[in-house]
């Protein structure tokens, strides 16, 4: 544990990548194996359950640091992290533990089948202790979400360089489903082991937004464009007769859609499909609204899959006839794709007699253009639910760019571009594909409520709440809220606006405050719904801050009429 | 009904029998001061009562003013009332203000810490009927760890950091925070470089304490003279151009909102050493029992939490609002400047 917290406290004492880097390799270097994995899956956000719930833990902390219960809350609301309320509120100590840190989860696992006294000994005898570094991350450990700075990515080039195995190999290694309890570290990092392949998905490929003009990319032939999917990206992975589906935050996700048990059928084993899960109610791609009754739901109901159903919108093939084909050009996947689409349409056909030829079809102007072939993306409804993301080559940026401004009805949110020829890369990567949304929606809306942030920005009152005018019954005018945000703002103006709300507080509601309507931003959100689940009745995509709307009063600000009249008809 | 002995109105902190303010925020005609601080001592009074250490100091910040310095204890009688300044503790020069009439005595902290830092006179408890408190770290997740080993942990971090050929930046207030630092700052590691802000306030405080040799860093002053040695700056200096020119360097922030792991990565500091000039939770309780004081009023920091907290413990403790703090809050750590240039 004591070079575990070293770890943490070197990490914590810096703010520069390569000093962060090298401090993880050194640890990685002389780190017993068993600590080695826990903390490769503690760093890849894979920690064992819970022990203890937060209710426990604040109680117990609380008690141990003789302050009442109100104090510690408020005192958490303001350090904004639960694991550093606790050891900052309880008394100092100064032991450091000569227990591993693979001890320590041993034991926080065995500990959650203990009784409540059982585990408030086990708590207090460690917390009354361990040094304050120590006691922070041995209180992290229990709470989970270990959030320090270090993402998954930098954690593995450290790993890389420490065992001199390739980043991109590594990375895929690391993916999928494994049990730092049961694994070791010669069979998670150093060994080859073809059977432990069988669910892992391969590293994602993720593009950054396109930076200046679409034009500078140079030369149009060489690019192929589709439509960029709002849903939930995901690998699709078929091999031994059993079915993977990964979403990208390489979460095992296939039980939450079942509907895809029918790929098991008319895919071949050793095919791994990159592509969208997105809601088709009616016939239709629904929005993102609609796919969030879907996401988080662990028992899916007959009813709601028959309200919700979802589909695989299928961008790119990554694994055909088990073979790893990532390295293929971009156009030859595609042809294996559209191949394997072309094959699945068919059985489909000969296993459902009637085949209807509804369904909304995608129309494109590219049809005009270059591609003449008569690309069928969707089979019939009521069959296997892939469908193919199209794709399209233009004459010119221009007609590309008109083709970019239907994204909204479409309900994408603006077009992919891939280079023809453009392996399919790990990570995020500059270079081959871009992201070219569509500008995002806006509107001015008023400041009226805010909350305290998490991590780097605790103790600053960072995210907010939004509102926009609406008559009520009695003709007045008042503010509804409609939304919540908190990035967009500049370091400078986040604290600016901090200290006008700890002067202009209304009223206290634990964390949350109430403002005197002042302020009007303009708001920027990427996708517009109806919704129930919203008092205004409408859902927003990624609302953000877009500018500080210092020139506007609140009157001047939108009312939700007009934010209705956003919503594509 | 007889009005309090001292009352909050909008000018500052008001005693209407002797017809002064203390600390004011606003200009009047005859104001005493606790400290030095910008929030604490501001311009165009007509008349300044403080400690003599305080004078040269708002001198220094304030230019040519009319102002008249005391002894501790010494007890000045306007109008009746019987005033007299005692150590707070919190920076050289620093005051809590007795204020005495019929028997009935008040204390004003103005800011204090309970830790001797060895270069401000040592914060003594004034007993009292009324003490007037501020509470900027008046949470239970603060408490300070004794300053030898703070500042131990500081010069090693600059040894280290020399060993790597790399120069050491510290941040801290230019008044106050920065000459408790320099004071203990070990020269057997390197040489001591200071920012304009800090040079000229430590040479305004020469004369009363003894602080190692600092250079003031111009223009003509070389990246290369700098490797391994330490500079002193104010937070504002940070991500600034003058500090850009320094690589390769490290930074570090001396400030009690260290003690939160977020006010150090927010502000993309690499380390964060936890040294406050102002009372942790303990200091606060224990100076509040000190004083043995049933009225107990917060002025500025978690307010409405240190009150509340104080009332269950049985005092009767109440929160009043002023314009104190403005630069101690942890926003303006990063934004302020040379507050008290």
């Amino acid at each position: 544990m004591r070079n575990f917290a070293q770890l943490i406290k070197t990490l914590d004492s810096t703010n520069k990548t390569t000093v962060k880097v090298q401090a993880l390799t050194d640890y990685f270097l002389k780190a017993d194996d068993a600590d080695k994995v826990w903390t490769i899956a503690i760093l890849s956000h894979r920690r064992p359950p819970r022990p203890v719930n937060t209710t426990l833990l604040r109680t117990w902390a609380s008690e141990l640091a003789n302050i009442p219960l109100w104090l510690f809350e408020e005192s958490y609301h303001i350090v904004g992290d639960l694991a550093e309320t606790i050891a900052l509120v309880i008394p100092a100590a100064d032991q450091s533990s000569d227990k591993s840190l693979t001890d320590f989860l041993q034991e926080m696992i065995a500990l959650k089948k203990k009784t409540d006294e059982e585990k408030r000994a086990y708590l207090c005898e460690n917390w009354s202790v361990l040094n304050y570094y120590e006691r922070f991350v041995f209180t992290k450990l229990i709470t989970g979400g270990f959030r320090i700075g270090v993402s998954q990515k930098l954690m593995t080039r450290a790993l890389a360089k420490a065992t001199e195995i390739d980043e991109d190999i590594l990375a895929y290694k690391l993916m999928g489903n494994w049990d730092p309890n049961k694994i070791t570290f010669q069979q998670l990092v150093l060994e080859e082991n073809e059977s432990d392949y069988l669910s892992k998905p391969y590293p994602f490929y993720l593009a950054y937004a396109i930076e200046g003009e679409v034009s500078d990319l140079g030369d149009i032939q060489e690019w192929s464009a589709e439509h960029k999917w709002d849903g939930i990206r995901s690998q699709v992975i078929l091999r031994n007769n059993e079915l993977f589906v990964w979403s990208r935050g390489e979460e095992l996700v296939t039980d939450k859609y079942p509907e895809f048990e029918k790929f098991i059928r008319v895919i071949p084993n050793g095919t791994v499909i990159d592509g969208e899960i997105l809601p088709f109610p009616n016939g239709a791609i629904g929005t993102f609204n609609d796919l969030q009754t879907r996401i988080g739901r662990k028992n899916v109901t007959a009813a709601l899959l028959k309200k919700v159903p979802v589909i695989l919108k299928a961008y790119d093939i990554l694994e055909w006839e088990g073979e790893d084909i990532r390295q293929l050009p971009f156009v030859e996947r595609r042809e294996i794709l559209e191949h394997l689409f072309k094959n699945v349409t068919e059985q489909n056909q000969n296993a459902v007699t009637e085949h209807s030829q509804s369904g909304v079809t995608e129309r494109s102007r590219s049809e005009d253009t270059e591609r003449s072939r008569n690309e069928v993306t969707e089979p019939s409804r009521s069959d296997v639910p892939l469908h193919l993301s199209k794709t399209m080559y233009f004459n010119s940026w221009e007609e590309m760019a008109e083709e970019r401004d239907r994204s909204r009805e479409m309900h994408s949110e603006g077009l992919m571009l891939k280079s023809k020829d453009s392996p399919y890369l790990v990570g995020r990567k500059k270079g081959d594909w871009w992201k070219w949304k569509v500008d995002p929606l806006t509107i001015d809306a008023v400041l009226t409520y805010a909350m305290r942030g998490h991590g780097r920005r605790s103790n600053l009152f960072t995210d907010y709440t939004f509102a926009l005018w609406k008559d009520n019954e009695e003709g007045e005018k008042e503010l509804v809220t409609f939304a919540k945000a908190y990035s967009g703002l500049t370091d400078a103006e986040f604290r600016k606006l901090d200290a006008w709300i700890k002067k202009n507080t209304l009223e206290r509601f634990g964390p949350v405050r109430s403002v005197t309507p002042h302020h009007v931003f303009e708001i920027a959100f990427e996708g517009i719904a109806l919704s129930k689940r919203h008092k205004s009745g409408v859902a927003t995509r990624f609302p953000r801050m877009l500018r500080w709307r210092k020139d506007k009063n609140i009157h001047e600000a939108n009312t939700l009429d007009d934010l209705k009249n956003l919503i594509p008809q | 009904m007889k009005s309090p002995l001292l009352q909050f109105t909008s000018n500052g902190i008001y005693c209407e029998t002797a017809n002064v303010y203390l600390d004011p925020w606003k200009p009047v005609d005859h104001a005493i001061i606790s400290h030095g601080h910008a929030d604490h001592s501001r311009y165009g009074h007509k008349k300044y009562i403080t400690h003599h250490r305080n004078v040269p100091i708002i001198q220094h910040r304030l230019g040519e003013i009319n102002v008249i310095g005391k002894e501790w204890g010494e007890t000045f009688i306007i109008n009746n009332v019987k005033f007299s300044l005692h150590p707070a503790g919190h920076i050289i020069g620093s005051s809590q203000i007795r204020v005495e009439h019929k028997g009935e005595v008040w204390v004003f902290t103005g800011d204090y810490k309970t830790e001797n830092d060895g270069i401000s006179t040592p914060y003594e408890p004034i007993k009292c009927n009324t003490f007037i408190t501020e509470c900027t770290f008046g949470l239970p997740a603060f408490k300070w760890t004794p300053q030898a080993k703070v500042l131990e942990n500081i010069n090693n971090w600059w040894a280290e950091n020399r060993a790597e050929g790399k120069t050491s930046i510290l941040f801290g207030y230019s008044l106050g925070k920065a000459q408790r630092l320099l004071k203990y700052l070990d020269t057997d590691i390197g040489e001591i470089y200071t920012h304009g802000a800090i040079e000229n306030m430590t040479q305004v405080l020469r004369p009363l304490v003894d602080f190692p040799k600092t250079t003031l860093i111009t223009r003509d002053t070389k990246k290369e003279q700098l490797l391994g040695n330490i500079v002193l700056a104010p937070p504002s200096a940070h991500g600034s151009t003058w500090i850009r020119k320094m690589v390769p360097y490290v930074t570090a922030s001396a400030s009690g909102w260290m003690t939160f792991r977020g006010a150090r990565r927010r502000r993309a500091i690499d380390k964060g050493f936890v040294l406050s000039d102002h009372c942790d939770w303990p200091g606060l309780l224990e100076s509040i029992e000190a004083t043995g004081a049933e009225k107990i009023i917060c002025t500025h920091g978690y307010t409405d939490i240190f009150s509340k907290y104080l009332r269950e413990q049985g005092y009767d403790a109440r929160t009043e609002a002023t314009q104190y703090g403005e630069e101690e809050t942890e926003a303006a750590l990063a934004s302020k400047s040379t507050a008290s240039v």
